[in-house]
């Protein structure tokens, strides 16, 4: 992928959308465009975070932690960007994230993210609006789980069963 | 502190014959260090007198008698000559008078030279071997900017006054007295005239002088403040960008350069008062000569010929008188100097010099139990940072000090090490009192080191044998020529009172470190990295280093022998879209257009990456491979992207030296040029524009800049161009480039790129990681690892070793201490620096290098002394407890409470 073809996914994503043309060249120019192999990780839970991916090509996976083992959260794809949340609140990576089949990305410098982002009020405002995005999303994935949650159980009670799960 | 020590090795020190104190007065220095050599310089001055007056006298006889005599022929030494014959002779023995003058003022002046920087050379290492016994918290008074300042700039006059120092006022003298008799002889009244203000002047000028001097003496301690402020600024350049305090910093040098500006213009306009009064006190004894002579002449008591030699001789005389006067002020200054330099080279509690000069007959090695008694460090103010200590711990023990902060650990761990000197109490270890140990067993038999050990600009292995060099070991082999060299430096040194010690001698103490040479110093060197976890940091470091192939074939063939197993094990498929190999029938996507051209590493300037453009023979394979052209497009096409991309930014913006390829300064020039090219076409620009756009392509990495420009056909150009550039690269070109080649080294370029002898490849994340963990392999199969350490060994530190972080510096330092295998080793807030876990793993590494001798670590967690076998607890400069971990850590006791903190 060229820069400019870069920049054209770039301006599709609201995040960037509203950022001039020039700083979006200068974003994609300054980028680094890496392939990962199926199962390759691209950081780990607890690794420092200093950039920005843009999935370009293939499917990555987000996987947390339980009982030191890795398990998928969920599912990522062409034209995602992830990463960013670290960047904003400035810690570690609170995921892993592994190439599902070949996997080609953008990487983008974290401190460019946050400069170019943060200087221009059309961009910040669009990243507050995907932010909003992704906390409505979450939200609403709780409901749905605690909704579900309910549902197990009484359907439990009605089966007089455990109340632990075993 | 008890001095009357037992005879054992090491305590007994000869008496040093020289040197108590520094001498009072420049003069008594002069004289107790140079006498002999004033005393010849005075005879000798005596003794060309007569050459000199007859010199002066022979013009006089060649026209009275030779030209204007008659009576010829003359009775000449026995034997009668004519006037011709006459004049001759004499004109002769003149041009011999005139050449025997020369080579007295010859070998006189080159006798003061001599004698002046001898001299001067003794001062600065006098001053400098003081330095080295000054007692630590003096350094804390005296920057190091003021002590450098005095030891170069400040002594560098002196040396030339030495020089003058007898012979000059001898000499002028000596001519004024001459000539003042020749006068008296004429006419004593005209003699006295010519003095008559003499007495004027000599009570004068020492009191203008006075003033001059006192201003001088300011002059000197606000420059050294200046040197000591600027030395300040810049080791905190940091801190003065970080608050913007520039200005700040501006005023204040410009404060201090206004005091110096106006203490030097109060000494000049003094100085040249001095100079008029001086001047009209030479101009105005003419005046009597010609009122009171002229009376004279007139009155027929003195022949008018009298009067014009006297006027003559007068002229004359003001010469030496100058020189005397001037004398005079070069000696008040030159005193002043010296007085200012003895008064601060001559600190309270300086180390006696007899424990630190001369060998001790043995070092004895110190054992059994050190007993602090009473121990008290005050400090300048009267605070007492360790107050009446006193304590019991085995010398072969772990021992740990503990105690919250400020509670004077380091102090006591100083203390420990004789870098301070108590105020009042003492240690003893065995037999010995600590006090007065000679440096020899201090510096060998115990070990320090601190939170911020310092090293010395030189290799890493210079650093970790520092320790060990404390006298020449083995002499250095000299050859012929060498051999002479070595015998005029002894000489030399000798007549300075320099130490003779030769710097190109194996210094070290392979015996300290219990190895028998050179060979297994290295392999204990390793070891000792090892245990400070410092290895794999130096191995990388000889990974990056160079060697020179044709001084080590045997080194470069085995890493052509890396290279090739590498490459093997790259065939890996997993491996190999890690690394782009070098080939000279493919373009390398993973690197410049630059080096795809050149395929090689550019030596000096004449390739170097920024000016390639500019290089005629590059810019004739261009043209001759069809290549000027495009390359002017495609410059142009980068021009209006960087333009595009970076004009908006501001000049100092990192992303300039990160990203663009065109500088802050020179981007508005390309804005121009591109606005011209877009508005009529590249026709429009001229030649030096059209140049300028040549030297971007160069900088274009495929891989790395996704910008679409270079197609399969430009590559394939490019490997055309790069046949044409090898085939045709003239003669005086050869050495500027090293090429690229699968079977021989390459000098230019690191160790670890020619193992590889590839790029790394843009876009896969682990590459370096990966490669690094497979070059690793190959290296340890190959068994190179040790060379390569080696190598790191030979890898300089920079100044102060500011090329290792701190980190790493800190491990060399406590490495250092290891090697010395000392008795006690005393760790005081060494690790600091280092993470938790490497603290850890570095005691405990510590620990069994040092099996069977004693360590004492100030540690900053008190839950860590457990694994000492003996705690002192400190508390306000007071040990409050000491014992056992177990007996220590109870409820109830100061030390249980420290380690509950924590």
């Amino acid at each position: 992928m060229d820069y400019l073809d870069a920049v054209k996914v770039l301006q599709g994503i609201p995040i960037f959308a509203s950022l001039e043309p020039s700083k979006l060249k200068l974003l994609a120019f300054a980028s680094e465009y890496l392939t990962f192999e199926d199962g390759e990780a691209l950081f780990h839970v607890g690794d420092p975070a200093d950039c920005v991916y843009l999935i370009e090509d293939g499917k990555a996976g987000a996987y947390g932690e339980k009982d030191g083992r890795e398990v998928l959260v969920a599912e990522l794809g062409r034209h995602q960007v992830f990463g960013e949340m670290a960047i904003f609140r400035n810690t570690t990576r609170i995921a892993t994230i592994r190439a599902h089949g070949k996997l080609d990305v953008v990487r983008i410098d974290g401190n460019m993210f946050l400069e170019l982002v943060t200087h221009n009020p059309e961009a910040a405002l669009g990243v507050m609006r995907e932010l909003s995005e992704k906390i409505a999303r979450a939200m609403e994935d709780y409901e749905e789980m605690e909704g579900r949650v309910r549902t197990l159980q009484s359907v439990s009670d009605i089966a007089g069963g455990v109340d632990e799960p075993s | 502190m008890a001095r009357a020590e037992p005879a054992v090795p090491g305590a007994r020190v000869s008496p040093v014959a020289e040197e108590v104190a520094m001498e009072t007065s420049i003069f008594r220095y002069i004289i107790r260090h140079s006498g002999r050599q004033q005393v010849f310089l005075l005879a000798l001055t005596l003794v060309s007198f007569p050459f000199l007056y007859y010199s002066l006298d022979l013009p006089k006889i060649i026209i009275n008698e030779a030209i204007g005599g008659r009576d010829f022929p003359k009775a000449l030494l026995g034997r009668e000559v004519e006037q011709i014959e006459y004049l001759l002779i004499l004109c002769f023995v003149f041009l011999a008078l005139v050449l025997i003058n020369g080579c007295f003022k010859y070998f006189l002046n080159v006798y003061r030279g001599q004698l002046g920087e001898r001299m001067l050379r003794r001062l600065r290492y006098l001053l400098f071997s003081r330095v080295l016994r000054f007692p630590l918290p003096h350094f804390r008074r005296m920057s190091q900017g003021e002590v450098i300042s005095m030891i170069t700039a400040e002594v560098e006059p002196l040396g030339g006054f030495i020089g003058d120092a007898m012979a000059l006022p001898a000499f002028q003298g000596g001519t004024l007295l001459t000539i003042l008799a020749f006068m008296f002889v004429q006419d004593w009244v005209l003699g006295c005239s010519a003095v008559v203000l003499y007495p004027l002047q000599m009570y004068l000028i020492p009191r203008l002088q006075k003033r001059i001097n006192a201003l001088a003496k300011q002059r000197v301690r606000t420059v050294r403040q200046l040197s000591q402020r600027i030395g300040e600024t810049v080791s905190g350049i940091q801190e003065v960008h970080a608050h913007d305090t520039s200005e700040l910093e501006l005023a204040d040098i410009s404060d201090r350069l206004g005091t110096i500006y106006t203490i030097r213009y109060d000494i000049y306009r003094r100085k040249f008062l001095i100079k008029f009064i001086n001047n009209f006190i030479a101009f105005v004894t003419p005046f009597f000569f010609f009122s009171i002579g002229g009376y004279l002449v007139i009155n027929e008591s003195l022949t008018l010929g009298a009067l014009v030699a006297v006027l003559a001789a007068y002229k004359d005389l003001s010469g030496p008188w100058k020189e005397l006067l001037r004398y005079y002020q070069m000696k008040e200054d030159a005193r002043i100097k010296y007085e200012q330099l003895v008064d601060q080279f001559q600190p309270a509690g300086m180390l006696d010099e007899a424990l630190q000069r001369p060998e001790p007959d043995g070092v004895a090695a110190l054992e059994g139990t050190l007993v602090a008694t009473n121990l008290t460090l005050e400090e300048d103010g009267g605070m007492k940072v360790i107050d009446g200590a006193t304590f019991t711990v085995e010398v072969a023990a772990r021992t740990a000090i503990v105690g919250p902060g400020g509670a004077g650990r380091s102090a006591l761990s100083q203390l420990l090490a004789r870098l301070l000197m108590p105020s009042a109490g003492s240690i003893r270890i065995g037999d010995h009192g600590l006090g007065g140990l000679h440096e020899a067993v201090t510096g060998r038999r115990l070990a320090y080191v601190g939170d911020n050990a310092s090293l010395f600009s030189g290799s890493v292995r210079d650093n970790l044998f520092y320790g060990l060099k404390h006298r020449p070991t083995r002499p250095a082999d000299y050859d012929q020529e060498g051999q002479l060299r070595r015998q005029a430096f002894v000489h030399e040194a000798a007549a300075s009172g320099n130490t003779e010690s030769d710097l190109g001698a194996d210094w070290i103490d392979y015996e300290a470190a219990g190895v028998p040479g050179p060979e297994e110093l290295v392999e204990r060197a390793i070891e000792v990295l090892g245990a400070v976890e410092l290895e794999a940091d130096i191995y990388e470091l000889g990974l990056l280093g160079t060697i020179d192939p044709s001084a080590e074939p045997e080194l470069a063939g085995r890493i052509l022998d890396a290279r090739a197993v590498l490459r093997d094990r790259l065939k890996d498929p997993a491996m190999a879209s890690l690394v782009e190999p070098f080939d000279r029938d493919r373009y390398a996507v993973n690197t410049t257009v630059a080096e795809n051209l050149l395929f090689g590493t550019p030596i000096g300037e004449s390739f170097d990456l920024e000016h390639l453009g500019e290089n005629s023979y590059v810019r004739s394979v261009l043209d001759r491979t069809g290549l000027t052209g495009i390359f002017q497009a495609m410059g142009l096409k980068l021009a209006g992207i960087m333009v595009e991309l970076f004009m908006d930014l501001p000049p100092d913006h990192e992303y300039f030296e990160r990203f663009s390829f065109i500088g802050a300064d020179a981007l508005p020039e390309f804005q121009n040029l591109h606005r011209k090219a877009e508005a009529g076409g590249a026709g429009q620009l001229e030649e030096g524009e059209r140049n300028m756009l040549l030297s971007l392509p160069f900088k274009l990495i495929p891989a790395r800049h996704r910008l679409g420009l270079i197609d399969a056909d430009f590559q394939q150009r490019i490997l055309d161009a790069r046949r044409v550039f090898a085939g045709g690269l003239p003669s005086d070109l050869a050495d500027s480039v090293a090429f690229f080649d699968q079977d021989s080294y390459n000098g230019a370029t690191t160790l670890q790129d020619n193992i590889l002898f590839g790029k790394l490849v843009y876009g896969r994340q682990q590459s370096r990681q990966e490669v690094g963990r497979l070059i690793g392999e190959v290296v340890d199969t190959l068994g190179l690892r040790r060379r390569i350490l080696e190598l790191g060994l030979d890898s300089a530190v920079g100044i102060g070793g500011s090329r290792l972080p701190a980190a790493q510096r800190q491990k060399l330092a406590i490495a250092r201490c290891l090697l010395k295998r000392p008795d006690i080793l005393i760790v005081d807030g060494a690790t600091a620096s280092l993470d938790p876990a490497a603290q850890q793993t570095i005691m405990d590494n510590v620990f069994r290098d040092l099996a069977g001798r004693g360590v004492v670590w100030v540690l900053n967690r008190a839950e860590e002394a457990q694994r000492f076998e003996r705690v002192i607890v400190m508390d306000g400069g007071k040990v409050v407890e000491q014992g056992s971990y177990a007996d220590l850590n109870r409820p109830g006791k100061t030390f249980h409470g420290l380690a509950a903190v924590d």
